[in-house]
């Protein structure tokens, strides 16, 4: 398992390499996902963005959500990687990775990592638009995505 | 001592990114916010309404008992991924 947050643009293929690597039993299925900065918001065309975090909060909860993953879906390895700092449109910004033994865990592994990510992970977007910064508010949907997890564990 | 800690809209709002606040028996998240909100019209704007409590880098509410040393962080709900 691991977990990195930086300003530096990251490789997927060195993530995959490191993930495989790094499983604990054979896998038969890796999921990956890549989040990337999206060139718009409600109000129309965005100049990209910039996240602020929690330095030393943000990679422990990255890495309590990781080992979750791990246990729930009784996953191989898990990883993810969140970039900070300044971003431009189309720039990756979020990587996700999950080895199972069969597709289904690996799927719904990287599922709730995302998912839990967008509510317990200190990270915070700003975006540049008009010339002007303004923070984003977080999304009912994502909470609700977040919330359906929590649930199915009772 | 408690460490406060905020970050993004709190930090902006409050004019400050850290600060050391006297310990004292029997203070909680609570009462730290009361005392905070006290000290300005810039702190009571930055903690009124959502806002996310985490002591010692965990999530907690604001009936969490503080112990000396501890640190404590205000921040809006997160909007990353």
């Amino acid at each position: 398992m691991f977990v990195q947050v930086s300003e530096a643009d990251f490789s997927q293929q060195t993530l995959y390499d490191q993930l495989l690597a790094q499983c604990d039993k054979p896998a038969g299925a890796i999921v990956t996902f890549t989040g990337l900065v999206r060139d718009f918001n409600a109000q129309g065309p965005i100049d990209g963005l910039e996240l602020e975090h929690y330095p030393g909060m943000t990679e422990n909860a990255l890495l309590q959500l990781v080992e979750q993953a791990v246990s729930r879906f009784s996953l191989a390895n898990a990883a993810a990687v969140h970039r900070i700092g300044r971003l431009a449109n189309h720039d990756q910004i979020v990587w996700v990775g999950c080895a199972a033994t069969h597709r289904h865990h690996a799927f719904e592994g990287a599922c709730f990592i995302m998912d839990t990510l967008k509510q317990a992970v200190p990270l915070w977007k700003k975006e540049y638009q008009h010339g002007a910064a303004q923070w984003v508010e977080p999304k009912a949907s994502d909470d609700q995505a977040a919330m359906a997890w929590l649930k199915k564990i009772q | 001592m408690i460490t406060v800690k905020t970050f993004a809209q709190v930090r902006e709002l409050s004019g400050c990114g850290q600060l050391q606040v006297p310990f004292e028996a029997g203070l909680d998240v609570a009462s730290l916010i009361l005392r905070l909100q006290q000290q300005s019209p810039a702190w009571h704007d930055a903690l009124e309404g959502t806002v996310l409590c985490a002591v010692n880098q965990t999530l907690c509410d604001s009936s969490a008992l503080l112990n000396e040393n501890d640190e404590v962080a205000f921040f809006p709900p997160v909007t990353g991924g």
